[in-house]
């Protein structure tokens, strides 16, 4: 144990990773759902804690606004969805599922064993000088346009990845509309008066926060992702506290949001493109530029969707009562 | 590998996240539950990728899987909203059923 003595901080990782399993446990085992995503939560929180001091900051801003913070308020709505409107009491019981056979759990957690187990072999077998791929991105940054490597494998380097995953979010703002078209209209979540004032303070700060975090992806921690999801917040307090209402009318504007991100993207990687150069090889004297352009509109992009996949439904115009609504979409 | 660091210890946390969710995924009989363990399963995969990129200071950790896990965190949110929908959709038609 002469590592901790070297370097307290190791007791610290030690109980933190302590933590990190146990609230994983308890997010499985405990009865109420609610309490299930809180810990879920709080688990997602210490997660991205770890990540920093893993030297991961870019992973651990967007795990926390992201995988922790959009994904609870996600998980909440539908909790309270479920449970006719009201995140307390229980849900309306779903019809008891036979109890899973004794003989089905042990096979179970014998594959997720052997699954993880082969995880740990994977990540155990690299010999432990191995290095990856940062000589190379090392190399390369002068020509990338910033000065933060994750930035730069996200926007250029690797940009064809990032393009793809803007289709992806795409997509599933296209999903939640059609599977939600003829669902019948679910109470909208709203916040208490005392909210109303904490959005007020909370709005402008957020979206100074926001725009930090996008311009400041360039040459330190933070971009397109991690503002997106800022701003996907302020959407959030925005929709809660009644400030907007989406309406029919704004379907067309809203979409031109959803989509604003994949294409921006998707027109300068072929703009570039000719004169010897491939698609996403943007000129070294422009790539900073092309670069905060496509950040600027990603986020954009990315604020308005996660807002969209958190409302849930297409907002339909409403005078059309939900039952013709339903004829509709079948 | 002999020696305890920070990505030793976090490396073995992400596997055993990754292996509760994944034994939980299976296991659950409650969709909202199923949904949170797969949730748990990716974020131990995570782990495990920027666990690997780590390197001992005063190295830089490898930026490469540090991008690949921040487009899987997006990716993640998207496909968690799409299963939401569908399982208030199906929560929506089996009360609507049983009436």
């Amino acid at each position: 144990m002469t590592a901790l003595a070297d370097n307290p901080l190791l007791a610290f990782d030690l109980l933190l990773a302590l933590a990190i399993a146990g609230l994983a446990v308890a997010a499985l085992t405990v009865r109420d759902a609610f309490a299930m995503i809180v810990a879920f939560l709080v688990f997602g929180t210490l997660v991205a804690l770890a990540w920093v001091r893993l030297v991961a900051p870019d992973v651990a801003l967007a795990e926390v606004a992201v995988g922790a913070g959009v994904t609870g308020a996600l998980l909440l709505r539908a909790l309270a969805h479920l449970r006719g409107g009201s995140l307390s009491g229980r849900a309306a019981a779903p019809r008891a599922a036979a109890p899973t056979p004794a003989g089905t759990l042990g096979v179970n957690a014998v594959l997720a064993a052997l699954a993880t187990l082969a995880l740990g072999l994977a990540w155990l077998g690299t010999s432990p000088g191995a290095t990856g791929l940062e000589t190379p991105v090392a190399a390369a940054m002068g020509q990338s346009g910033v000065e933060h490597a994750v930035t730069a494998v996200l926007l250029n380097f690797r940009a064809y990845d990032t393009l793809m995953e803007m289709v992806v979010l795409l997509a599933a703002v296209i999903v939640v509309w059609q599977v939600e078209r003829g669902a019948a209209d679910a109470p909208r979540p709203a916040m208490g008066e005392i909210y109303q004032g904490f959005a007020r303070v909370a709005l402008p700060v957020a979206v100074v926060a926001g725009g930090y975090l996008l311009w400041i992806g360039a040459e330190a921690p933070g971009g397109a992702f991690q503002a997106g999801a800022v701003l996907a917040a302020v959407a959030l307090l925005i929709l809660m506290s009644r400030i907007y209402r989406p309406r029919a009318a704004h379907r067309l504007v809203l979409r031109g949001g959803f989509v604003a991100g994949a294409a921006v993207f998707a027109v300068v990687a072929l703009a570039v493109s000719g004169a010897g150069r491939v698609a996403f090889e943007y000129p070294p004297a422009h790539a900073k530029t092309l670069i905060l352009l496509i950040e600027a509109v990603v986020t954009i992009s990315i604020a308005a969707t996660l807002a969209a996949l958190f409302y849930g439904r297409e907002p339909l115009s409403a005078a059309v009562p939900s039952s013709a609504n339903r004829g509709k979409a079948q | 590998m002999t020696d305890l660091t920070e990505a030793t210890i976090y490396g073995l946390a992400g596997l055993a996240v990754f292996g509760i969710g994944l034994a939980g995924a299976l296991g659950a009989t409650d969709r909202l539950r199923r949904l949170v363990a797969l949730k748990l399963c990716s974020v131990g995969a995570a782990f495990v990728l920027i666990a690997a990129a780590w390197r001992a200071a005063p190295a830089t950790p490898d930026p490469v899987p540090h991008a690949l896990v921040i487009t899987g965190i997006v990716v993640t949110v998207s496909a968690t909203a799409a299963a939401l929908a569908l399982i208030r959709r199906l929560h929506t038609l089996e009360t609507a059923a049983d009436d």
